[in-house]
């Protein structure tokens, strides 16, 4: 009984952490057609500002209730600073252009940030565990469990909530869905394109950053922390079908099930399990679960 | 781009063969730096053969790595250590992977392919670095070596692995070529340009892709086994995504416009890299980066297209 809480409680955080890592992968291939390797390097500055400022404010003697400020502070400014610099300095340029080509614009932009990274923060790890140690553990179901985790799942959902109500339910959201269906078509109504891209692009960064802001009290925050989660998103994304909202959260469900039962029963395999997870389904629906058909081009 | 194109090659390729052939006499140094990268240049020579494709493969490292562990782990575990055996096997080796992992792969484009590939060598990478026997993360190293039932010590241990390189590299890159200018090679183009209408024609664009994956692999892979018994060592960051990214960079500096220029980028990588991890080793991946962007938008076919322009009017 308990081996059962802890694998369904370790998937739904793990699952949780994955939507929130991921989920801004997905927006921004799904808004604008480019797969944004920078994503990662977008997680990484989030975590290093969200780290370096807990440890800052701790230093100075705010109580850790004040940390919580800074994890969702640094995600903001990181989201907005970031964003727009990579939005308006680069791609901005280069809309239109294959798909392939903006993969290796991201990429020359993911390896020059994780050496700013370097450059800013250093080489030392970080650790900022003050807010991971804040809520103490509760017991669940006779298994004593980290608060500040079960937190990412009730995060996860606030976060995949609120986004469903902003694409379905405010103008900016059915202006996306516009875009999304054809660029073209909404540029000659008279949308501002330009506009919504940036705004997504802002958006997408904010929740790489929140991503990895919330997850640096769990861990020593060094480099390279950046590329596991591009590969792990790209997967989360690509078995629910790249650009699919909906897709993302079964997506990650399903990885967060699948890697919590290899941990508890078969921890070698833990490396890998989602890759084969991946593969497989890849194998049965080559473009993931809930992917729209495109025509093809002749 | 027709075989016309890649005849200028055979001028190139015969003055690269008499580069390496001279290098024999040169410094040690000179030597060593030439057959690392080299080495290192076979795996962006298969990167850009997919690349004509329209494929950009950002886990190359992974037949890279498993060339180097084949090679390094018969040498060590199976007492194995001819080093054209090791060449053999390691490439083969590393083929016979790419041949089962191509029924994944030639389904896929674009992102997927790149993405896919990436997930692939990331997977050996957290095994490798798991593998306490291999020596995780700090990988093991290869001692001793022989050839023809000689053992090799020292200098002739060099020169044997020197000469060795030499003959992969040319034969790699004379079948590139050949490759190339086939017409299975031909066909590479149009598949990037529109896939469907080339099966229209009769051709399977899927089995070209796995073609072409699995001869990139097995050039990838002998160039893993030269690195290996160059440096004598092997480490998981062989695969790691950097070192996949650094083949992909040559590759799209090098651009698809001959096959020997993936080889001289390595070497010029190399020696930029020798003096810029001395003066600043923070900011090695910030020069990648910016001068990869610069080649996206000022010279989009590669550095090499400037050097070597194409006759043939309009789009290639």
């Amino acid at each position: 009984m308990i081996v059962a809480t802890a694998v369904v409680l370790d998937a739904l955080t793990y699952a949780g952490w994955l939507f929130l890592a991921a989920v801004g992968l997905t927006l921004i291939y799904g808004v604008m057609r480019i797969l944004n390797m920078a994503h990662g390097g977008f997680y990484a500055f989030g975590a290093y500002t969200a780290a370096w400022g807990v440890g800052a404010l701790t230093t100075a003697g705010f109580p850790a209730a004040a940390s919580f400020l800074v994890l969702f502070g640094a995600a903001i400014l990181v989201g907005v600073v970031c964003g727009l610099l990579v939005e308006r300095g680069f791609l901005r340029f280069m809309y239109g252009r294959d798909e392939v080509l903006m993969v290796l614009v991201t990429y020359a932009l993911f390896l020059i940030m994780e050496d700013l990274a370097k450059l800013i923060w250093g080489t030392d790890p970080y650790f900022a565990f003050q807010p991971y140690l804040y809520f103490g553990t509760v017991e669940v179901n006779g298994l004593p469990y980290q608060v500040y985790d079960l937190l990412f799942i009730a995060l996860a959902l606030l976060v995949g909530a609120g986004l469903w109500w902003g694409i379905n339910r405010t103008r900016l959201g059915m202006l996306m869905q516009v875009v999304i269906e054809n660029r073209e078509v909404a540029m000659a109504m008279g949308i501002n394109v330009a506009r919504i891209f940036t705004v997504t692009f802002v958006i997408g960064t904010m929740l790489g950053a929140l991503g990895g802001a919330l997850t640096a009290p769990k861990i020593s925050v060094n480099p390279g922390i950046g590329v596991e989660v591009i590969v792990l998103s790209f997967a989360v994304v690509v078995i629910g079908g790249l650009g699919s909202m909906a897709g993302s959260i079964v997506g990650a469900l399903i990885v967060g099930f699948v890697r919590a039962l290899s941990v508890h029963f078969f921890p070698e395999f833990e490396v890998f399990v989602v890759y084969l997870v991946m593969a497989a389904i890849l194998s049965v629906r080559p473009h993931g679960l809930f992917a729209q058909k495109e025509g093809r081009k002749i | 781009m027709n075989s016309l194109a890649f005849s200028r090659d055979r001028l190139l390729i015969a003055g690269l063969a008499v580069v390496l052939v001279a290098a024999l006499v040169a410094p040690n140094w000179m030597r060593f730096l030439l057959q690392v990268s080299m080495s290192a240049g076979l795996v962006a020579l298969g990167v850009m053969l997919q690349m004509r494709l329209g494929l950009v493969s950002f886990g190359q490292g992974l037949y890279y790595c498993i060339g180097g562990y084949t090679a390094a782990m018969l040498a060590v575990f199976a007492g194995i250590t001819d080093i054209v055996a090791l060449a053999i096997a390691g490439t083969v080796v590393a083929g016979l992977v790419a041949f089962v992992a191509g029924f994944l792969m030639r389904r896929y484009r674009g992102i997927f392919f790149a993405m896919l590939s990436l997930a692939l060598s990331m997977i050996l990478y957290g095994v490798l670095v798991k593998a306490r026997a291999l020596g995780s993360t700090d990988g093991f190293n290869i001692h001793h070596l022989s050839l023809l039932g000689f053992s090799l010590q020292g200098e002739a241990k060099q020169m044997a692995t020197y000469s060795l390189t030499i003959v992969c590299v040319l034969a790699s890159v004379m079948a590139s070529r050949r490759y190339l200018s086939s017409s299975v090679g031909t066909v590479a183009e149009a598949i990037r340009e529109n896939e469907l209408r080339v099966e229209y024609l009769g051709s399977s664009a899927q089995l070209l892709v796995h073609y072409t994956y699995v001869l990139a692999a097995l050039i990838s892979g002998l160039g893993g086994v030269l690195f290996a018994l160059a440096i004598g060592h092997v480490d998981p960051l062989m695969v790691y995504w950097s070192t996949s990214g650094q083949f992909v960079f040559v590759a799209l500096l090098s651009g698809t416009v001959s096959v020997v220029a993936p080889l001289i980028g390595m070497l010029l990588l190399e020696v930029v890299r020798m003096y810029a991890m001395a003066l600043s080793p923070n900011t090695w991946q910030i020069i990648l980066g910016t001068v990869m962007l610069a080649v996206i938008i000022f010279i989009p076919k590669g550095l090499f297209s400037v050097i070597m322009p194409q006759n043939r009017g309009g789009k290639s």
